[in-house]
């Protein structure tokens, strides 16, 4: 119990003093998850509108897929694209391994099905409701799309802030493919391990409050940007 | 798609261009741990003018990743993998840089009474007899090979212990943190204990027998080999690591007043 508040206190103390170290990756940690969320948002958000009003066949099987994707183990995906951007690997010659682009191709690849998956719900219910009006009035599928898109705006955040969620606390893909290099590729998660790894529980602590603090002041800033949760307004 | 692309080609780019000479080097985590890196990194840069970039993994994943080419050059501790390393050509040649030891940690109480042992061969003897909670890394790390080779040369095989014996597959510090939490034996490098904040229950009960000196060695990896190697950085890091100014730094780093390794390099 004690050493949760001697972690609250290092917290506070790390804050305040604006240590240089840890503003680093904190900010490294964004860069990464922010990239990624909105690579994958830009796929995952059309897609699973689409999903939601076109029929085609093997439909139910795409969606049972991404679906099950939501599930994909991370340190799997991080062995996966670690092979894949080995420099004995296929796309080894691009020299991406250990750098944080190959951080944020990992995290694409993990949230993506989320994402897709969250919208292609919320998006077949406000399907069922316009379906009729957008049918007669000969819109293109495009054109529903991206009417769905825009009229479900609110759940569509809800998908983002998901897959944000499931990327800024994310460790064992990054870790693998990131190589938790110090100044280069080490981000909160990451440096949370090590610090546990040297029995630093206090420090260790102290980032994972501050990782917490930081996924707060995202989901506030996101909320006051697009003016949801507030009265009168929806 | 062509969005996304950009995206991914900028990050790429800017990562790409942020530093002007960087080399990769794969260490052991009880290198690191040691803290010995925090010493010598930014006085490398100082005088050569070269990043670092360490990856902390255990000599298993060290090796692979030389193997792969994905780092440059590999600083590990486990004599009888460097050697099939460079048999099999990945590697140019070996250099000794230093080394430290291994120590044996347990329970405060010693219920296998190991402290006055005369060797370490003995104590590992009295440990498998009183068959209490042992820890091993067992994760294929140069620590859980040097434990193996103890064993093997106290006539003991591990891979037949009985529930006593738990293999965690961690690094250093998580397997102290088992041993911590099980109030159990464990074999760690020197430095790793010392540095080690979560100490708990347990005390070093038994050191300094020759049998378990580390050493650590440098290997390049062959650019015959991985072409994009940057051979040429990794060759003035040699030169550094076996230079006075490296030994300096080795013989004189302590923690809590103990020197923690001896450089023992040949300066050719």
């Amino acid at each position: 119990m004690t050493e949760i508040f001697e972690g609250l206190r290092a917290a506070f103390w790390l804050v305040i003093a604006l240590d240089p170290e840890l503003i680093d990756i904190a900010l490294r940690s964004l860069q990464v998850t922010l990239s990624a969320l909105v690579i994958a948002c830009v796929i995952a958000i059309p897609f699973g509108t689409y999903l939601a009003i076109s029929r085609f066949r093997r439909r139910r099987l795409v969606i049972a897929v991404v679906n099950a994707m939501m599930g994909l183990p991370p340190v799997v995906v991080g062995l996966i694209v670690y092979l894949l951007l080995s420099r004995s690997g296929p796309f080894g010659v691009l020299g991406l391994l250990f750098t944080p682009t190959a951080m944020v191709i990992a995290q694409v690849i993990i949230i993506t099905p989320l994402i897709a998956s969250i919208t292609h719900q919320a998006m077949r219910e406000l399907w069922a409701e316009y379906h009729d009006l957008l049918i007669s009035m000969h819109t293109s599928k495009w054109q529903r799309v991206k009417t769905l898109m825009w009229d479900g705006r609110r759940n569509l955040l809800t998908a983002a802030l998901a897959g944000f969620g499931r990327a800024i606390g994310e460790v064992g893909a990054i870790m693998i493919v990131g190589g938790n290099i110090d100044n280069v590729t080490r981000v909160l998660t990451t440096a949370i391990a090590l610090e546990t790894g040297k029995g630093d529980f206090a420090l260790a602590l102290a980032l994972g409050f501050v990782l917490i603090a930081l996924a707060l002041l995202v989901n506030f800033a996101i909320h006051w940007l697009s003016r949801t949760e507030r009265e009168g307004l929806w | 798609m062509i969005k996304t692309l950009t995206v991914i080609a900028s990050l790429a780019a800017s990562t790409t261009f942020a530093a002007a000479d960087d080399l990769k080097l794969a260490v052991t985590t009880s290198f690191e741990n040691a803290g010995l890196a925090d010493v010598l990194l930014p006085q490398i840069k100082a005088d050569l003018d070269l990043d670092v970039q360490l990856l902390v993994v255990g000599t298993g994943q060290a090796i692979r990743l030389g193997e792969a080419g994905d780092v440059d050059a590999i600083l590990v501790h486990s004599r009888k993998a460097e050697e099939a390393f460079l048999a099999a050509g990945y590697g140019t040649h070996r250099r000794e840089i230093m080394y430290n030891d291994f120590v044996v940690i347990g329970p405060k109480a010693d219920p296998a009474g190991i402290a006055d042992d005369g060797s370490v061969i003995e104590a590992m003897q009295d440990i498998a007899e009183a068959k209490p909670a042992f820890v091993s890394r067992g994760d294929d790390s140069g620590t859980h090979k040097a434990e193996l080779a103890v064993w093997a040369s106290a006539g003991l095989d591990a891979a037949g212990f009985g529930d006593w014996y738990n293999a965690v597959g961690a690094g250093m510090g998580a397997a102290l943190n088992t041993a911590a939490g099980m109030d159990a034996y464990i074999l760690s490098d020197r430095a790793s204990w010392l540095k080690f904040g979560n100490k708990a229950g347990l005390a070093l009960l038994y050191s300094s027998d020759p049998a378990l000196f580390n050493q650590y060695a440098f290997l390049p990896v062959n650019p015959a080999k991985h072409p994009h190697v940057k051979n040429d950085l990794v060759l003035q890091l040699e030169d550094w690591l076996v230079s006075d100014t490296a030994k300096d730094l080795i013989n004189g780093y302590t923690i809590g007043g103990e020197t923690l390794f001896v450089f023992n390099a040949n300066a050719e």
